[in-house]
């Protein structure tokens, strides 16, 4: 166990002064500000449709952008940007030290490899939690300024339901970037990582929902996709009413309940680190 | 001194077909530098990563300071640099050291120490990726070196460093070694090895051809005697020195195994026996003879 916290201990240092962390941290809190509220806001004051605003009354749509929204408001962009740059993330963190050398360093300095590996995802998973942290607070002080702009009463959702959507983010975030660590290990290469993981998520699994809504059968799978599941997730704490309700965002469904879901989500979560763990036992050649 | 470290039992890595490392019995003493020498490709860092336990056997075992390889408790008390420094490009040299300081659970005056020990200190907070080879080296010395552990584990440690670097990091060794350290070290290098190392271990092959002292290794003093007829110079060197024995006759030069000091009566017996006397001198045997001899003399 001290093996665990020790490796943990040591790789959130490095990884907290490595500026691709904090370029994703970046793009991601943009992201999150430009699809979640500046669109939208320009949206609502010019009165235009925007592509992620059509069919929305002005009422709603300012709503979405007020504290009152802000439990939907950080989490619908997870299930695909959010998702992929966790992917990234952590095939990243895992892949990397194999073409620099630094896990055949860490695994001699004392905890064993399942230990050093254990502590690592511990440091992957602090990490995502902060990333939902900051996207917290990114929106809360995006719709305080909607809230100053258009003279509104700053009213803050309820706690639980804000719970709740922290709790679906960490968990989303959380199985991306743990499948793209396991990629990481098992490719043992950042870039291939990188690369099957967002083909995969961006692209694969998009054309086999879309193929799923004319094949019964393949729309069976397709319910089994993790992304399937990470979209339905912030499906149900969002509210959303169906996948082609023009207020969601993209990769917002709601194909699954909400407990179908998260448990679709917890699984992968786990198999993602089980498999992390086994192969980061591998030799190191 | 003589308490054993390091000891492989048949120790065997099969990689497919191929054998790297075959039946290797090594042992390593509290204290000493241990030289593990062999042309690249022989198996040495294949070795030294099951002594490491960075990768598992196929067959036979590996003991580090009692215990089975690769244990956290052994590995805690092991430092090494395999094959090349690992270390985070984006990190200085300084933040690289503390981050394996944390997997250790050691305090940041350790790291500085060790900066200071392989002369870093003033470069500390450069980034790695800007280091010299040498520099890179040296860290990776000094991160073997945290916690003070009981062995160290240097593979290649002068790989492409200049003659320069490569004197810097052999008295950085050697300093280690009089500090009380025992340090298992790799080498292709025979100057290397003969210059630092205690007690070699010669590999070709996978195969552990020959462990021994250096000075067992490269077998005392030899007389090379040239002189005609060589074959009856033989006959009355072997009978003027007592134990003396040829280890080489060929094209007129007979090498006899004596001490340089039985050469003025090996010279007078000579003489006294009619034979003409080219030359006569003391030879040391270098490592490098004997390594060739060992491995076939086979270039690689």
């Amino acid at each position: 166990m001290n093996g665990i916290a020790r490796s943990a201990s040591a790789e959130l240092f490095r990884l907290r002064k490595w500026s691709a962390v904090w370029v994703i941290v970046g793009v991601w809190a943009a992201l999150t500000l430009a699809f979640g509220y500046v669109f939208d806001f320009v949206a609502y004051s010019t009165g235009a449709d925007s592509f992620a605003s059509s069919g929305v009354p002005r009422e709603a749509l300012l709503g979405g952008l007020l504290p009152q929204g802000l439990a939907d408001g950080f989490v619908q962009g997870m299930p695909m940007f959010g998702g992929a740059l966790a992917m990234v993330l952590g095939a990243l963190v895992a892949g990397n030290g194999f073409a620099w050398g630094t896990w055949k360093t860490a695994f001699v300095q004392g905890p064993s490899r399942l230990a050093a590996t254990a502590g690592s995802l511990a440091a992957l998973v602090v990490i995502v939690v902060g990333i939902v942290a900051v996207s917290v607070v990114v929106a809360a002080a995006a719709s305080l300024g909607v809230a100053a702009a258009e003279n509104q009463a700053v009213v803050w959702p309820a706690a639980t339901d804000l719970a709740e959507s922290v709790g679906a983010g960490i968990a989303v975030l959380g199985m991306w970037a743990l499948i793209g660590y396991a990629l990481g290990l098992v490719t043992r290469s950042p870039a291939l990582g990188v690369g099957l993981g967002l083909v995969w998520s961006l692209v694969v699994e998009n054309l086999l929902r879309a193929v799923g809504a004319m094949l019964s059968g393949i729309e069976t799978a397709t319910l089994l996709l993790p992304g399937t599941a990470a979209g339905s997730v912030v499906g149900a704490v969002t509210g959303a009413t169906s996948a082609a309700d023009g207020a969601s965002a993209p990769g917002v469904l709601t194909s699954l309940t909400g407990d179908r879901a998260l448990v679709t989500v917890l699984v992968y979560a786990l198999a993602a680190a089980t498999v992390s763990l086994v192969v980061g036992a591998r030799d190191v050649a | 001194m003589n308490e054993i470290l390091v000891r492989t039992d048949r120790l065997t890595k099969r990689y497919g077909a191929r054998v790297a490392v075959d039946a290797v019995d090594l042992t390593v003493r509290r204290g000493e530098v241990y030289g593990f020498l062999g042309p690249n490709g022989a198996g040495k860092t294949t070795t030294l990563r099951m002594v490491l336990g960075l990768v598992r056997p196929t067959s036979g075992t590996v003991q580090v300071l009692g215990r089975p390889a690769g244990r956290p408790e052994v590995t805690a008390r092991l430092g090494a640099l395999v094959e090349g420094p690992g270390f985070y490009p984006y990190l200085s040299g300084r933040d690289n050291l503390r981050t394996m300081a944390r997997y250790r659970g050691l305090p940041r005056a350790e790291v500085e120490r060790v900066l200071d020990v392989v002369g870093l200190a003033e470069r500390g907070a450069d980034r790695f990726k800007s280091y010299s080879l040498g520099m890179k080296q040296r860290l990776g010395v000094a991160a073997a070196m945290l916690g003070d552990p009981e062995v160290i584990v240097l593979d290649e440690p002068t790989n492409g460093l200049d003659p320069a670097g490569m004197a810097d990091m052999r008295a950085l060794v050697v300093s280690l070694a009089r500090g009380g350290q025992t340090v298992l070290l790799s080498s292709h290098l025979l100057a290397e090895v003969q210059e630092i190392c205690d007690r070699v271990g010669v590999i070709d092959d996978g195969r552990l051809l020959r462990e021994a002292t250096v000075a067992e290794l490269r077998g005392g003093t030899v007389l090379r005697v040239r002189a005609t007829p060589a074959a009856r110079a033989a006959e009355v060197a072997e009978r003027v020195v007592d134990g003396a024995t040829v280890v080489r006759a060929a094209d007129g030069v007979v090498e006899v195994s004596a001490a340089p000091d039985a050469a003025p009566a090996v010279a007078r017996a000579l003489v006294e026996a009619g034979v003409e006397l080219h030359e006569l001198r003391a030879l040391e045997r270098d490592l490098e003879d004997v390594f060739f001899e060992l491995t076939g003399g086979r270039d690689r």
